[in-house]
């Protein structure tokens, strides 16, 4: 039996002063991605990277393979050398070969999926969820007392699932422990099968109330590894996620990566235990909107699935919207959001019943890629869908606590503000960073800018990114051994800034104005208006900065309130200034031909696309 | 000569099929190594802990969960019927005594007096795997279940709903192009593995579950045919478990597309004999395609050809289709494979070859959007 004392797996300290060369891996489902840090006249800055195919499954069966391939690459390219002939990474750093410190993620075979459970499925189960999906894991299923399922369908369920691990949560400490042990009655007797068959036990971790541990031991026999950690929700006003998260990564070293092809071998490597490669995200984007002070949110759009990740006053959030992606599930996108609201988003006409085949045919062979300009407007439509899908079910599920009793004024006589208020403001947005295939490999970077406003639809002034090279999984692990190093690294190499969005929140009838503008800076110095339903793009290189005063007319607010003028230094960028007048929310246009012209409007005026070729 | 790999569907007339008939938990082999099965045999079985029925017995008797154990009438391990009295109180002096009868039969497995709920198991649940393919046992996975091993022919679809069944093949369809309506389908298919040739239409699909057809196999389907035949707009390609009355295997695609004439002639080879079809499809880690697997007679022997389809070699003169619009379903043979990235039509940058179709046709496109055919 663990308890929350126990110690992960010990990894030699490392003098942070002396560390020059930095390497780092993410052992992804199908490539192994190795990058090199370097420090370049007193800065840490990556240099090189390579790749190879993961190693997890047969023939190879070991993940150190693809690890050593893709270093290899890296260390051609580099000139250094960086694999002794034994096959290891050299360790410290010479002139000419080696490095001082190496770490690394993995999200092959699938990552860490857990199964968690909670009393209340709006508190200690959404409690629970959190922690899990803030360790980096998927969560395949919530089990709670009210998810509105019989307890024998709980139990079939909790049978069929093959989870690599079961947190389980409920009661606050010094409260009733009923129904928590009610919780584990179910789980118990369902007997779970951990994903990777028999060889281990299944690990179960309890952060609930601690006066259940005793019933809560005694329900479980010696089929499962239980661990006991600190109640994740002591209190109905306190969140406790910390023990329970560190305990999640500590089984997934001990027993569901230690059971990976090859995870044992790279555990000793290296320098800091290894994370799940979302896990390592969520670190990073939660480092650097602390360091900054500024409020964040990342998206990673894959194939299947679509992570979102926010810190928004310091409190991190992550979802995973398994069935929200561009070619496993994009059908399911297709399912989900309707073809008429995809093909808002399209600036031509497309009949419907040859889309709704080729979506098909991309699900069942995922590997194809847009060949024409029509065929990559729709999967960048289908995009727009997913990511505003994605968005909305993470602020449903970053929300403060619900159950919380408050104290209310006379004041508060007509406000109807209730625990569980989603943290996510768009208006208090300030950074949002773009990563995977479709953000990632938009041919024009206008596209990627576009795709994002349209989905997220930030309010106000919020600066525009895109991660170069998927290099956050790499920089999430680092900044837990060397912050400073990770966080130099994001800042020069890993952002490629697309620019800053100006959007007021308001709505407001077509072509009155919806504010006024002056930039000035360097390269530019302009005024003018923006009207309602209007974009624009004014220049603005990356790596200057403007002063832009906006002044929103009285039904529109930029930040300060309705009609306020705000002055802020605006940041541009690859793509360059957007004033978007378009309102919100973001309203299109319901008559298809109004809103084909609207969206053909904002296309030219971003230069997203040469429609004329169309034609 | 410039080369690159991509991968392709599985279509051979003659192959060694070894499949694996395991049971999801351990039970009784009923098969030895050398035995002959039919593909419908039982070659293992067991049966699944019962179901579980939750009854909180305090609530239901309005006590204390700590007295639960001692009103029980019952203990651990004690066999219950439906309606069974469970638990009594002890009432007021002896009288008005309140009980609490089983909500299930099963036996009682654990009663807890911190819930004070009580938990019956059900009857075991027996569960049987077949052979699935004709054959002979040539391993016994003890406790497990059976490898069996046969001469078959063997071909991958793209897509299929529905789980394994089987049946004689009948065709259809004269040629590969040919649309699979319902005037094709006649009561004599009832049972069988029913070949179209291009789309087969949902009117068709609806015919054959009508007359009891055990599986249809066509080169394409239309995604509105699915999704009335589903009920429901398929998200995720995970499927098999559903249950319309029929396997449905697609072997090239969604929409107006003919099957591959290779696969075609295969199976027409084959009119009349026993298939094997599951449509089990996976499109994630792990892929799963449906299949069609028709036992050989014993002693066939294996035909001259080669195997590039399956090793997935590209090199100028290999046949292809392309699997992507503009140009999805063109069949022609690789003309040029250039080394270097060029642009496409929607300005990204990427690995291209060149196609030429039988009329003459030659296209340009990425080599992400074709795949191998076999000749």
């Amino acid at each position: 039996m663990a308890d929350s004392s126990s110690t992960p797996a010990v990894h030699t300290p490392v003098d942070l002063d002396r560390i020059n060369v930095i390497l780092a891996t993410d052992c992804g489902s199908t490539t192994t991605k190795a990058i090199l840090i370097e420090k370049v006249d007193g800065e840490y800055r990556q240099t090189f990277r390579g790749e190879a195919p993961t190693t997890v499954e047969e023939p190879a069966a070991d993940v150190t393979m693809g690890v050593v391939n893709s270093v290899t690459e890296v260390g051609e390219l580099a000139g250094r050398r960086l694999i002794d002939d034994d096959g290891q990474v050299i360790r410290p750093a010479t002139e000419t070969e080696g490095c001082d410190l190496y770490i690394s993620t993995s999200s092959a075979g699938g990552g860490l999926q857990m199964m968690v459970a909670g009393v209340v499925r709006e508190m200690t189960a959404a409690s629970a969820k959190r922690a899990a999906l803030g360790a980096g894991a998927i969560v395949m299923d919530t089990i709670a007392t009210n998810d509105k399922r019989l307890p024998h369908e709980q139990i079939q369920r909790i049978r069929e699932l093959r989870p690599d691990m079961i947190l389980i949560s409920g009661g606050t400490d010094g409260g009733t422990t009923t129904h928590v042990v009610q919780i584990a009655e179910l789980v118990a007797p369902a007997k779970p099968q951990p994903r990777f068959g028999g060889e281990y036990r299944m690990p179960v971790i309890f952060a609930g109330n601690v006066d259940a541990r005793e019933p809560i031991e005694a329900t479980f026999d010696e089929s499962v590894e239980l661990s006991l950690v600190d109640n994740l929700r002591p209190t109905m006003e306190r969140e406790n996620l910390g023990p329970a998260r560190d305990m999640i990564h500590d089984l997934f070293l001990e027993h569901v990566m230690a059971h990976a092809p090859g995870y044992d071998k790279l555990m000793s490597w290296t320098n800091a235990p290894i994370m799940p490669t979302p896990g390592a995200v969520g670190n990073i984007l939660q480092q650097i909107a602390t360091q900054r002070n500024v409020n964040a949110v990342g998206v990673d759009i894959g194939g299947a699935t679509t992570d979102v990740f926010s810190v928004f006053d310091g409190t991190f959030n992550r979802t995973v919207s398994a069935n929200l992606g561009m070619s496993y599930s994009i059908s399911n996108v297709c399912a989900e959001a309707t073809l008429p609201r995809i093909l808002r988003w399209v600036p031509f006409e497309m009949d419907e019943r040859e889309l709704r085949n080729r979506v098909k045919n991309k699900m069942i062979r995922p590997t194809t890629i847009p060949q024409t300009l029509e065929s990559l407007l729709f999967e960048q439509a289908v995009a727009r869908e997913a990511l505003r899908l994605a968005y909305v079910q993470h602020k449903e599920f970053a929300t403060t606590l619900k159950g919380v009793q408050q104290q209310r004024t006379i004041g508060d006589t007509f406000s109807q503000e209730i625990g569980g208020q989603t943290i996510v403001d768009n208006m208090a947005l300030d950074l949002l960073v773009a990563s995977g295939g479709v953000l990632s490999h938009a041919p024009r970077m206008q596209q990627t800018a576009a795709m994002l406003v349209d989905a997220f639809q930030p309010e106000g002034i919020t600066t525009l990114a895109k991660d170069s090279i998927f290099m956050m999984p790499h920089l999430g692990v680092l900044a837990q051994v060397h912050a400073e190093a990770a966080v130099q690294v994001f800042e020069r190499d890993c952002l490629i800034y697309l620019g800053t969005c100006v959007a007021p929140k308001g709505a407001g009838k077509p072509g009155k104005t919806c504010f006024g503008f002056q930039v000035s800076g360097t390269s530019i110095d302009t005024t003018g208006e923006i009207s309602v339903g209007e974009l624009r793009l004014l220049p603005l290189a990356d790596g200057e900065t403007a002063e832009a005063t906006i002044e929103p007319a009285r039904n529109f607010d930029i930040g300060a309130g309705a009609g306020k003028t705000v002055t802020r230094t605006v940041r541009g960028g690859t793509v360059g200034l957007l004033l978007d007048g378009r309102g919100r929310p973001l309203d299109l246009p319901e008559d298809r031909t109004a809103c084909r012209q609207a969206v053909t409007d904002w296309s030219n005026a971003l230069g997203l696309a040469d429609l004329a070729r169309l034609n | 000569m410039a080369q690159a790999y991509t991968p392709g569907l599985k279509v051979t007339p003659h192959t060694q099929h070894r499949v694996r008939r395991i049971l999801p938990i351990s039970g009784t082999v009923l098969k030895s190594v050398g035995d002959r099965v039919r593909a419908s045999d039982v070659v293992a079985e067991t049966f699944m802990p019962g179901n579980i029925t939750p009854m909180n017995v305090a609530n239901m008797l309005s006590m204390p969960p700590a007295d639960v154990p001692e009103c029980m009438l019952l203990a651990e391990g004690d066999t219950v019927e439906d309606g069974t009295i469970l638990a009594q109180t002890k009432g007021i002096f002896g009288m008005f005594k309140s009980t609490c009868a089983s909500r299930a039969a099963g036996t009682v497995e654990t009663i807890s007096n911190v819930t004070g709920q009580v938990i019956i198991r059900g009857t075991p649940l027996p569960v049987q795997v077949t052979a699935y393919v004709s054959g002979e046992v040539v391993e016994v996975i003890e406790g497990e279940g059976v490898t069996v091993e046969s001469d078959v022919c063997f071909i991958q679809g793209i897509f299929g709903i529905g789980g394994e069944t089987m049946g004689p093949i009948a065709m259809a369809c004269e040629n590969p192009e040919q649309e699979l309506s319902a005037d094709r389908i006649s009561d004599e298919m009832a049972g069988a593995v029913i070949v179209g040739g291009g789309r087969v239409t949902g009117d068709a699909v609806r015919r054959a579950i009508q007359i009891g057809a055990a599986a249809i196999v066509s080169g394409g389907l239309d995604d509105a045919d699915l999704r009335d035949i589903l009920g429901f707009d398929l998200g995720v390609a995970i499927t098999g478990s559903e249950r319309i009355g029929l396997t449905l295997v697609v072997t090239e695609g969604f929409g107006e597309i003919a099957m591959a004439e290779r696969t075609h002639r295969l199976l027409a080879s084959h009119d009349g004999r026993e298939a094997s079809v599951n449509g089990t499809t996976q499109i994630r880690a792990g892929v799963m395609r449906p299949e069609i697997v028709i036992p050989l007679p014993e002693g066939s022997t294996p035909p001259e050809s080669d195997n590039r389809a399956t090793e997935g070699l590209l090199e100028t003169s290999t046949p292809v289709r392309v699997i992507r619009d503009p140009y999805f379903g063109l069949i022609g043979r690789v003309a040029d494979l250039p080394a270097e990235p060029q642009a496409l039509g929607s300005e990204s940058r990427a690995r291209v070859l060149t196609v030429t179709s039988a009329d003459g046709e030659t296209v340009v496109v990425p080599r992400a959007n074709i795949e191998i055919i076999s000749e």
